[in-house]
């Protein structure tokens, strides 16, 4: 479930009993594939089965454009969860992104970049004040990023007395709608090469010192600390990263979602909810950037597998609960047998 | 740092005689200065006087007889959830399902009174039934299933959301007229009877904490589970009463709720927040989140804090969402101050050099849910 602690890839073959039969090697192999995978393949056949469009080019790129914010917020949320911290803030983030963008540009095209700068540097710093507090002033995170969510909500709400003002440019909006016309697969959704990107700076962090040092950070800050580590460092970093994430996922749903206050209501738990489908382990130390972003595949495919079965929304979240849990017992089951 | 040892235990009352008048007093002096709890006192002792003053500068009294029953009634609510809260947190767990719980509860009470003063008693069995029962899927799920707490009882929050959306969408009609003529709106002297139901549910956790074998295998869960395992503590029983208890206290708040509005409500649990509210709480009460360290006397003034806050915000007629800033600001402030003055202490007495610069409590015991 995890890239440092991978449990055997080779498989529980016999010690002593010569090589490994072939079918021993591949369950070694499909055990050591993590659950999220199974359940995301396993829905995405099923929708395809459904809804043959799922499986043709340009519903599925629709459906990666759907899942694109939920899994970059995975991504920001993986870093905070294996340092060993929690961040609430994120939703909230989301919105205050939407709102503000919304009430400044008001619809003018020649602002988006500058307002879109803005954002970062807004995320920049709520990610700094998170993390400051929580390392530096010593507060447990989720209190920290609780009160963050609580400090957000409130300014969004003074700022717009519950609807929010202006309107989000066009060029703006395109960023989370549209894409470059690409020959066989119709277009490709700028959503999705930001979400690869994402992905790929990701993994590409986690295999640098920082993502080593989150892993150790999270397993244990003490050690980490002893062995030249700058714990403060790497979590006010995580925290950062987390929330830059909200910010791109609030400029992608900016574009879709159109411009409410809810906007970037309960994604802190989704989220979160995501990142541990995908086997981060909460309390850190353990996990892979890629499974948590895979979990938002999971978590997405799951709401659309619901609405395809007509699943009421009462009842969908039932259902959402029932896999949720079921994934994480499966997922540590799996972690304690294979260590 | 003995957190569980609460101030008000260690003093010793008026009769200390002669010589060791002074030491009990020192004794005390220290337990308000020296332990967290005290500290919390202490804050919440600062907070009322500067609320108090605000409020006077605005030409209103803060502490009158009248906005002081305010202040408790506002408590009670929370309260209560807040000291099972404390249990399951002690325990390192923690449990989000409280206000989905409360609201399931405060629909069963009127369910099954229906509006029938006879149906009283059947109706608190039912409503204290649902809540063990589900404190007890709570703590199977993360015992026996190792599921992530946080993630278990958001899981169950959902499916009691799904179970109370598809079948009651508005108020539900129907909790007996005798609840709430006694224990939402009557009165044993000057004292409500909430406020006497807030009391005993303290008294009992308290006591639960501090003199039963469950208490002390709690913090030990709570402190690693890995090493209270292997000193022969049951820790999967352990874990699984603290969210029962905390289940259970989560639904007499429900009950309370019911009586006060004379009726269920599907959303009155998460309206009033209390699942994050009652961390906050547990959280301003001194208790360490990640377990094995708190009291619920702590939590008690961590809820005072917050309905204090409250009444002058009321007072001062602040703007409701500038309240939220502001109660965000205040609870990070007095949490940064706790755990500044906490490792003050720790360094000094282990001396440790400057190596401790991560968070040095945060022991390995996060390992034991992966």
């Amino acid at each position: 479930m995890s890239t440092s602690a991978a449990p055997v890839p080779e498989g529980p073959s016999g010690v002593g009993e010569g090589a490994p039969s072939a079918l021993q090697r591949v369950f070694g192999a499909l055990r050591a594939i993590p659950v999220v995978w199974y359940l995301t393949i396993v829905l995405w056949v099923w929708i395809a089965a459904i809804n043959p469009l799922f499986a043709e080019p340009s519903g599925f790129l629709a459906y990666l454009k759907q899942a694109a914010p939920l899994a970059i917020l995975a991504a920001g949320a993986f870093f905070v969860l294996a340092s060993g911290e929690f961040d609430l803030s994120v939703g909230s983030l989301v919105t205050v992104c939407v709102v503000v963008a919304a009430a400044i540009s008001d619809g003018d095209p020649s602002k988006t970049w500058p307002v879109i700068a803005l954002l970062f540097v807004i995320g920049l710093i709520v990610g700094l004040i998170n993390g400051v507090v929580t390392t530096i002033f010593r507060v447990p995170s989720f209190i920290t990023t609780l009160a963050m969510l609580l400090i957000l909500d409130g300014a969004v709400w003074l700022y717009t007395s519950g609807s929010p003002k202006g309107a989000l440019a066009d060029n703006f909006r395109e960023i989370g709608r549209m894409g470059i016309e690409v020959p066989v697969i119709d277009q490709l959704p700028y959503s999705v090469i930001i979400l690869v990107a994402i992905g790929a700076f990701s993994a590409w962090l986690m295999r640098r010192h920082f993502g080593r040092q989150v892993l150790a950070v999270g397993d244990n800050d003490r050690a980490a600390a002893l062995s030249g580590i700058n714990v403060t460092r790497v979590r006010i970093t995580a925290f950062v990263l987390s929330a830059l994430s909200a910010v791109i996922a609030g400029i992608l749903l900016g574009g879709f979602a159109g411009v409410t206050a809810q906007v970037g209501q309960g994604l802190e738990f989704e989220a979160i909810t995501a990142a541990v489908l995908g086997g981060t382990v909460l309390g850190g130390g353990r996990g892979s950037v890629i499974n948590a972003m895979a979990g938002a595949l999971a978590l997405t495919a799951l709401f659309s597998w619901l609405n395809l079965q007509g699943v009421s929304g009462a009842f969908e979240d039932a259902v959402e609960g029932v896999i949720i849990i079921a994934a994480v017992a499966v997922a540590s089951y799996r972690l304690r047998e294979g260590s | 740092m003995t957190t569980s040892t609460p101030p008000v235990a260690q003093h010793p009352g008026p009769a200390a005689q002669g010589g060791s008048q002074r030491s009990a007093a020192s004794r005390f002096w220290r337990a308000l200065t020296k332990t967290t709890t005290g500290q919390v006192y202490l804050a919440l002792i600062a907070i009322l006087v500067i609320c108090w003053a605000v409020v006077a500068i605005k030409g209103s009294n803060l502490l009158t007889i009248d906005s002081i029953t305010d202040m408790l009634i506002r408590s009670v609510a929370l309260g209560i959830v807040a000291a099972g809260q404390t249990l399951v947190i002690i325990g390192m767990s923690l449990d989000l399902s409280v206000a989905w719980v409360i609201s399931l509860t405060s629909i069963v009470a009127a369910v099954v009174m229906d509006g029938s003063n006879g149906n009283i008693v059947p109706g608190i069995l039912a409503v204290l039934a649902v809540g063990a029962a589900i404190g007890l899927a709570n703590g199977l799920i993360i015992t026996k299933l190792r599921v992530n707490p946080f993630i278990a009882t958001l899981g169950v929050a959902l499916i009691i959301q799904s179970i109370i959306e598809s079948n009651w969408d508005g108020v539900v009609e129907g909790v007996a007229k005798g609840l709430e003529n006694s224990l939402g709106y009557s009165e044993i002297g000057p004292l409500p009877i909430a406020v006497l139901l807030l009391a005993a549910v303290y008294l009992a956790v308290w006591f639960l904490l501090r003199y039963t074998r469950f208490g002390h295998q709690l913090y030990a869960v709570g402190g690693s589970e890995e090493v209270s395992k292997l000193s022969g503590v049951r820790t999967h029983r352990v874990l699984i009463t603290a969210h029962v208890i905390c289940a259970v206290c989560a639904a007499i708040t429900g009950l309370y709720l019911a009586s006060r509005l004379g009726a269920g409500s599907p959303l009155v649990g998460t309206d009033g927040g209390y699942d994050l509210e009652s961390i906050a709480a547990v959280v301003l009460g001194g208790t360490y989140l990640l377990g094995g360290r708190g009291s619920v006397l702590g939590t008690l003034a961590g809820v005072f804090i917050l309905a204090i806050l409250d009444s002058t915000f009321n007072a001062l007629e602040v703007n409701a969402f500038a309240k939220d800033v502001a109660r965000g600001v205040i609870i990070i402030v007095a949490v940064a101050a706790y755990s500044f003055r906490a490792k003050g202490r720790r360094v000094r007495k282990i001396g440790a050099g400057p190596a401790a610069t991560g968070n040095a409590p945060q022991t390995q015991t996060q390992g034991a849910n992966a």
